[in-house]
């Protein structure tokens, strides 16, 4: 990310080059985010285009708190929650205390697959399953999974995107990844049979 | 998996996986998983499952995807030679 007071004062002074380069290093995190988030090209290019078009209208009043890319997550975060529940209005907010169980019972799967060949683990299929399993993820598990282990983000950086505490977002992370883990261990045991 | 040990360490596998956890919390969880098998097999097919997420390719932001957003954005009559 292009830094410093400099860049911040083109973007926000409506310096088009700046903003075209913000969207330039910006745009494959935003609609990578929203693609695993929500599954759908469409849906993910939709989430792009207002993510961008919305951080134009708010950087005049950007403070600087946090970065740019950071805050664009942000913005792209709840985008795609925004979407989910206009879809699913029952579902559990972000912010809310976690009261489901996914992830939180015990292993129910105690099949090591770990040692399967890579073409197994890497196969199309086996990266489909991956993909299926993440889509089923409660949201708020989802969102902390995605920005943590498939963007990168540190858990500080995830807890600025979300709301939430490094705390809540180590155990939401927990429970995803023990959710998942169980997922896999169903489809790859079926590969060692 | 019904343990009581089995229990603390599957609270804390996210932490040791993470290297997060301190080394004598990390030498009491390797002593345990060495005696049961079951703990042995979670440890490793959760690390497997986060290397497997973790390696997995981002996507390109397609060419025609990345073309309707300039052009949305106003940016398209632009020359993105930053």
């Amino acid at each position: 990310m292009s830094g410093g007071n400099t860049f911040l004062k083109r973007l926000q002074t409506g310096d088009p080059l700046a903003f075209a380069q913000l969207v330039e290093e910006n745009q494959g995190q935003v609609y990578n985010l929203a693609l695993r988030m929500l599954g759908d090209p469409q849906e993910a290019e939709d989430v792009l285009q207002e993510t961008f078009l919305s951080a134009y209208k708010a950087l005049p009043g950007f403070e600087g708190r946090s970065s740019l890319s950071t805050w664009l997550y942000r913005i792209a975060s709840n985008a795609s929650l925004m979407r989910l529940r206009r879809k699913q209005p029952d579902t559990i907010s972000v912010d809310e205390p976690l009261t489901l169980d996914a992830g939180n019972s015990l292993p129910r799967q105690l099949v090591d697959w770990s040692n399967l060949p890579e073409e197994e683990l890497l196969s199309s299929e086996s990266r489909q399953a991956m993909d299926e399993a993440v889509s089923e993820l409660p949201e708020p598990l989802r969102i902390v999974f995605i920005l943590r282990d498939l963007q990168g983000l540190s858990t500080a950086e995830t807890g600025e995107v979300l709301g939430l505490s490094e705390g809540a977002v180590k155990t939401r992370l927990h429970r995803a990844r023990l959710w998942l883990r169980e997922r896999l261990s169903t489809y790859f045991a079926e590969r060692m049979r | 998996m019904s343990h009581e040990t089995c229990r603390n360490l599957l609270s804390q596998l996210s932490d040791y996986i993470d290297g997060e956890l301190e080394e004598t919390l990390c030498a009491e969880i390797e002593q345990h998983m060495a005696g049961c098998p079951d703990c042995r097999a979670v440890v490793n097919t959760l690390e497997k499952t986060i290397e497997l997420y973790r390696t997995t390719e981002r996507a390109e932001v397609p060419i025609d995807v990345q073309s309707r957003l300039y052009k949305v954005l106003k940016l398209d009559s632009l020359d993105h030679s930053f």
